[in-house]
């Protein structure tokens, strides 16, 4: 962005301007699947205060979120649920896999529980850790809004 | 009313039946019923005044897998009169076993008796809605019989979204219109 000193204007490309604005209002999608999402709730409480990074707008429908937390084990009965919803929100849109069990099944190896949620739906970053700390998240996040600013318009 | 003395009335009252006592850790009698009696005694335990076993508060299976008989599903009734609890257990043979529901004397049973045939594959005659109740509906197996794949490696099922042109769309919504006139 180019700063005239004399005339108060901003220059700037339309991508760069979209990039910014997708990256800095980040709205996530309520799915919180088991302990993590108590992780999550954390993170978007005071303490931790995720609206430092615009990301605070938990939304209950899918239709009005950018981003989806996958915050927890994905039972195989979820999972067309969770392909469901994911289906339902507009593009573009995102998906954090939160956790051991949503990145790769955890401690349920077993039957019950799907070994990864990208067999379901696309990843775009994985946040380790059982559960991950509230600021682990937050770096996934910023990690989601570096990626987002390097996406073309094309 | 101690253990012995409870098993020792119910071989007066139900004649016929082979109680056999079973030894248990916890203050409840238990006995084991032949399952071709089980679903006589069972109403008679609830319906005779001595006894009124009314409250059904448990229903369950475990699988012995190798030994044979390999399930055995216990019944935990409560009597509210006298006031006492009762384990009734029946053996059942596998790998394809039947038993006759006891839905109709206690509706509790319902969807305990659900789960038992979600869960290790005990058949229950006669119940009004024999459906999975835990796993998806299109499950293949048995997930708590012992001799059940428990790591199992399968793909996740889920379904594509239906994709349709404008002119579809615009079709169906039509047709939806003239449906509700």
């Amino acid at each position: 962005m180019g700063l005239e000193s004399e005339i108060p204007v901003l220059t700037t490309t339309v991508e760069k301007m979209v990039q910014w604005a997708r990256r800095s209002s980040i709205w996530p999608v309520t799915f919180g699947l088991a302990c993590c999402a108590i992780e999550m709730m954390a993170m978007s409480c005071s303490r931790y205060d995720v609206a430092r990074f615009g990301a605070e707008v938990f939304r209950g429908s899918p239709r009005q979120s950018d981003l989806m937390i996958v915050a927890g084990r994905l039972s195989r009965k979820m999972a067309p649920a969770l392909r469901r919803i994911y289906d339902q929100m507009p593009e573009p849109k995102w998906v954090i896999s939160m956790g051991a069990c949503a990145s790769i099944g955890g401690v349920f190896d077993n039957y019950a529980i799907v070994q990864g949620v990208d067999q379901v739906v696309p990843v775009d970053v994985y946040v380790p850790g059982c559960p991950p700390r509230p600021e682990s998240l937050i770096y996934g996040i910023v990690q989601l809004q570096r990626k987002i600013a390097q996406q073309k318009l094309s | 009313m101690d253990h012995d003395a409870l098993i020792a009335s119910l071989q007066q009252t139900i004649p016929g039946v082979a109680f056999e006592p079973a030894p248990s850790v916890d203050p409840q009698a238990t006995v084991y019923v032949p399952a071709a009696n089980l679903h006589d005694t069972a109403r008679t335990l609830r319906d005779h005044a001595d006894l009124s076993f009314a409250f059904l508060a448990e229903l369950t299976a475990v699988d012995f897998w190798p030994r044979e008989p390999r399930f055995e599903v216990s019944y935990v009734l409560v009597s509210l009169v006298r006031p006492q609890r009762l384990r009734v257990k029946v053996r059942v043979e596998g790998p394809d076993a039947h038993l006759p529901t006891v839905t109709d004397l206690w509706p509790a049973a319902n969807w305990l008796e659900r789960e038992v045939w979600d869960m290790l594959g005990i058949a229950f005659d006669g119940h009004p809605d024999p459906r999975r109740l835990l796993m998806p509906e299109d499950w293949d197996g048995f997930p708590l019989r012992k001799d059940y794949p428990v790591q199992i490696r399968k793909g996740a099922n889920y379904v594509e979204p239906l994709q349709v042109t404008e002119d579809e769309f615009r079709r169906s919504l039509e047709k939806d219109r003239l449906s509700r006139r």
